[in-house]
C-alpha cells in the first residue's frame, strides 16, 4: 500500500471537470490528499478548456458525460488537450468503460494517459496511486479496459500464455509497474520479472526496461496506441 | 331529436314521436330504394340492349350491330367497375353504412355486384315504388275521380263501391309499404356488405397491419422507457453511490487511528458501496446500456464480452457504410440476447471453458450466434432465461433457434430483421 502522505517536491497543479457536484467534492479531496492543488473545478467540457488553457495544470481529472450532452463530452475535450497542451496528463472517468475512447486517447502516446471507471475513485489508495502515475508520465488503464482489448485480441499468439502469464500481461497493460504487479498478484518481483520476460518473448515484444515503453509495446501488441 | 324541431320544420314536431320516427325511417328507405332503382337501372338497360342486339345477330344480321355493340359491351364494363362508388355514396349518405373503398383486386366482386345481383334488387326495388304508388293511386281514388268529367260519374253510378273497395286495399297496400321498403333495406345491406363489403382475409390482413403498427410502437415505448430509467439511474443514484463509496474510502484512508472495530464497519460500510455500485451498474447495463445509444452495438457487445466470467471470442461484422442502421429496438434486442446467452452460459453451461459470439449482418437480417462447449442439454422451455430471450426475439419478429445436444456443444442463433 502506498503512503498516502508521501511529501512530493513541489506541488502540482490539477484541475478537475465533473459535472455532479457531489462527486466533485469528493474528487477534490482526493486530489488534494494526493499531493495536488485544485487550481479550478469545472462542471462542462467549456470550462475545462478554458481552466487547462488558464492555469496550464499538470493533470485534468475529466468526467466523460457531461453537459450538454451527456454522451463524450469529456473525451473530446481530453482529446484536444491533449492535442493542444501535451505537457497536461489526462485521467478520464467513466461510468462504463469504452475501448475506443481509450483507443484514441492512446492513439498518439501513452505517456500522462489514464482512463478508470468511476467507481475507482472509491478506492483511495489505488485511485491516489493512479492519479500519481499518470501525472508522472506514466499511464493507467482500468482492468476492464484492458479486459475489453484481450477479448478483442482473443487470438491465437495469447493463447500461448498461460493464465498467469494472461493476468501479468493485463496488469502490464494497466500500466503497473514490476512492484505494483507483485503486489497485486502476491509474488515476488523477481517472479513477475521472469513472467514479464516470458511473456514478451511469446508474443515477439522487444524487450524494454523503462515502464511506459513497456506499456506502449503491449499496447500496441492489443491493437491501441501508437 | 331536438334538431329536428326547429323551423322550417316546426309542423314536424306536431306529430307524435313514433310516427315521426316511423316516417323519418320510410322517407329514407323509399329515398334509398329510389336511388338503387336509378343506379340498378343502367345496368338493367344496357344488358337489355346488348342481348337484343345479340337477338337480333342471330334473326335479323345487320351490317351495323357489331360496330353497336363495340359500343355497348365496354359501356357494359365500365359501368361495371363505375357504378361502385355511386353505390358506396348511396350506402354512406342514405344509410350510414361505410363500404370500403375496393382496389382493383376487387374488381370480380364489383362486377358481381354492379352487372349480376344490382339488376335483380333493382327489379324489387322497381316493385316496391310500383307497389306504392299503386297503393297512393288507389288509397286516392276518390280524391281524383273528382278530375274525371262528370259525365263519366254520371254513367258509371255504382263506381263508389268499387272506389271504396280500391280506398281500402290502397291503404292496406300503404300499411305494408313501410315493412316491406325495410325488409327490402336491410336485404341491401347485407347483399352490400357480403359483396362490396370488406371480405374476411381483408380484415385479417388490416388487423394485422394494425397490430405490427401498435406492437411496434410498444416496443419503441418499453424502449424509451429503459432509456429513460437508465438515464435517471445515472443522475441520481450511481453518482451519490460513487459519492458515498469515496467518502468512506477517505473515512478509511485518513482516520488511521480509530479503534479495529470502528475500522471494521467502515471496511464493511465501504465494501458494501462499492457491491452497490456493482449491483446497480450490472441493473443499469440490463436496461438499456448507454453505450449501445453513445457508440453503437460493436461497442456495447465487447464490453459485455470482457465482463463475462469465461473467456469469450467475439466477432462482430458490420459493414461500416450500411444504407440504414439498424433500428435501435433492434440493436437492443441483439445486446440483450448476447448479455442473456452469456449470463446463462455462465450460470448453467457449468462444463463450458469458453464461448463464442459472432454478429453478422446479412442484407436485412441481423444475425446473431452464440456458442459454448458446455456439455449441452439446454431446454428453452423451461428456465425463465431463455423464454425471456426468445420473447423479446419474437418482439421485433426475430426468429429464435436452439441446438444443445446432450453432450454439447451448445448453439443459439438469433435472426433479426435490421427495420421496424
Amino acid at each position: 500500500m502506498p503512503d498516502v502522505k508521501r511529501a512530493v517536491p513541489e506541488v502540482r497543479r490539477a484541475v478537475i471537470a465533473e459535472d455532479s457536484v457531489l462527486l466533485r467534492i469528493g474528487l477534490v479531496k482526493v486530489v488534494e490528499m494526493a499531493g495536488f492543488e485544485v487550481v479550478a473545478e469545472a462542471g462542462d467540457a467549456q470550462e475545462l478548456l478554458a481552466a487547462v488553457e488558464e492555469h496550464r495544470p499538470e493533470l485534468a481529472v475529466v468526467d466523460v458525460r457531461m453537459p450538454p450532452g451527456f454522451t463524450d463530452e469529456g473525451v473530446r475535450a481530453a482529446l484536444s488537450i491533449r492535442r493542444q497542451r501535451p505537457d497536461t496528463a489526462v485521467l478520464i472517468l467513466s461510468q462504463y468503460v469504452e475501448e475506443r475512447y481509450a483507443a484514441d486517447l492512446l492513439a498518439t502516446n501513452t505517456s500522462g494517459v489514464g482512463y478508470l471507471l468511476k467507481q475507482r475513485v472509491a478506492d483511495v489508495e489505488e485511485f491516489i496511486e493512479a492519479l500519481r502515475r499518470v501525472a508522472d508520465g506514466g499511464t493507467a488503464l482500468d482492468p476492464q479496459v484492458v479486459a475489453q482489448l484481450l477479448v478483442r485480441r482473443a487470438s491465437d499468439p495469447l493463447e500461448r500464455l498461460t493464465a498467469r502469464e494472461r493476468d501479468v500481461l493485463a496488469l502490464m497493460a494497466e500500466g503497473r509497474s514490476n512492484a505494483g504487479i507483485a503486489a497485486q498478484l502476491v509474488v515476488s518481483e523477481s517472479a513477475v520479472a521472469k513472467h514479464i520476460n516470458n511473456i514478451l518473448a511469446k508474443l515477439d515484444l522487444p524487450k524494454a526496461d523503462a515502464d511506459h515503453r513497456r506499456v506502449l509495446a503491449v499496447l500496441h501488441f492489443l491493437g491501441v496506441g501508437g | 331529436m331536438a334538431a329536428a324541431g326547429r323551423a322550417p320544420y316546426g309542423w314536424i314536431m306536431t306529430i307524435p314521436p313514433r310516427l315521426r320516427r316511423a316516417l323519418v325511417r320510410l322517407r329514407r328507405d323509399i329515398a334509398f330504394t329510389a336511388a338503387g332503382l336509378t343506379l340498378h337501372l343502367v345496368p338493367l338497360l344496357l344488358h337489355f340492349w346488348v342481348v337484343m342486339l345479340l337477338l337480333g345477330t342471330v334473326y335479323d344480321p345487320d351490317p351495323e350491330t357489331p360496330v353497336v355493340l363495340a359500343f355497348s359491351v365496354p359501356l357494359l364494363i365500365v359501368a361495371g367497375v363505375g357504378l361502385t362508388e355511386p353505390q358506396r355514396w348511396r350506402f354512406r349518405t342514405l344509410c350510414g353504412v361505410e363500404l370500403p373503398r375496393l382496389r382493383f383486386t376487387g374488381a370480380k366482386r364489383q362486377f358481381g355486384y354492379n352487372l349480376l345481383i344490382g339488376p335483380l334488387l333493382g327489379v324489387l326495388e322497381f316493385l316496391l315504388l310500383a307497389l306504392l304508388l299503386a297503393a297512393l293511386a288507389a288509397a286516392l281514388v276518390l280524391v281524383w275521380v273528382w278530375l274525371v268529367p262528370w259525365q263519366w260519374r254520371v254513367e258509371h253510378r255504382g263506381y263508389t263501391t268499387t272506389a271504396a273497395y280500391l280506398t281500402v286495399a290502397g291503404l292496406v297496400a300503404l300499411a305494408a309499404v313501410p315493412g316491406l321498403a325495410a325488409g327490402l333495406v336491410r336485404l341491401e345491406i347485407l347483399v352490400g356488405r357480403a359483396v362490396l363489403g370488406v371480405s374476411r382475409s381483408d380484415e385479417l390482413a388490416r388487423r394485422v397491419e394494425d397490430l405490427t403498427a401498435s406492437r411496434a410502437g410498444a416496443v419503441d415505448a418499453a424502449d424509451a422507457e429503459r432509456r429513460r430509467i437508465e438515464r435517471d439511474l445515472h443522475d441520481g443514484a450511481q453518482q451519490r453511490l460513487v459519492s458515498l463509496a469515496l467518502n468512506l474510502g477517505l473515512a478509511k484512508a485518513t482516520l488511521t487511528d480509530l479503534p479495529p472495530e470502528v475500522r471494521e464497519v467502515i471496511d464493511a460500510a465501504h465494501r458494501e458501496a462499492k457491491d452497490a455500485i456493482e449491483e446497480l451498474n450490472s441493473l443499469v447495463r440490463g436496461l438499456h446500456p448507454a453505450v449501445l445509444d453513445e457508440l453503437g452495438l460493436d461497442a456495447a457487445l465487447s464490453g459485455l464480452a470482457a465482463r463475462a466470467p469465461l473467456p469469450v471470442r467475439l466477432r462482430v461484422d458490420l459493414p461500416p457504410d450500411l444504407p440504414q442502421r439498424t433500428a435501435p429496438a433492434v440493436e437492443a434486442v441483439a445486446y440483450f440476447v448476447v448479455s442473456e446467452a452469456l449470463t446463462n452460459i455462465a450460470k448453467h453451461a457449468r462444463e463450458a471453458t469458453r464461448a463464442e459470439v459472432t454478429v453478422t449482418r446479412l442484407g436485412e437480417i441481423l444475425r446473431v450466434v452464440v456458442a459454448d462447449d458446455g456439455v449441452g442439454g439446454a431446454d428453452p422451455s423451461k428456465g425463465s432465461g431463455l423464454k425471456g430471450l426468445a420473447q423479446r426475439v419474437w418482439s421485433v419478429d426475430g426468429t429464435f433457434r436452439m441446438s444443445s445436444p446432450v453432450g454439447g456443444p451448445t448453439m443459439m442463433s438469433v435472426e433479426l430483421p435490421c427495420l421496424m
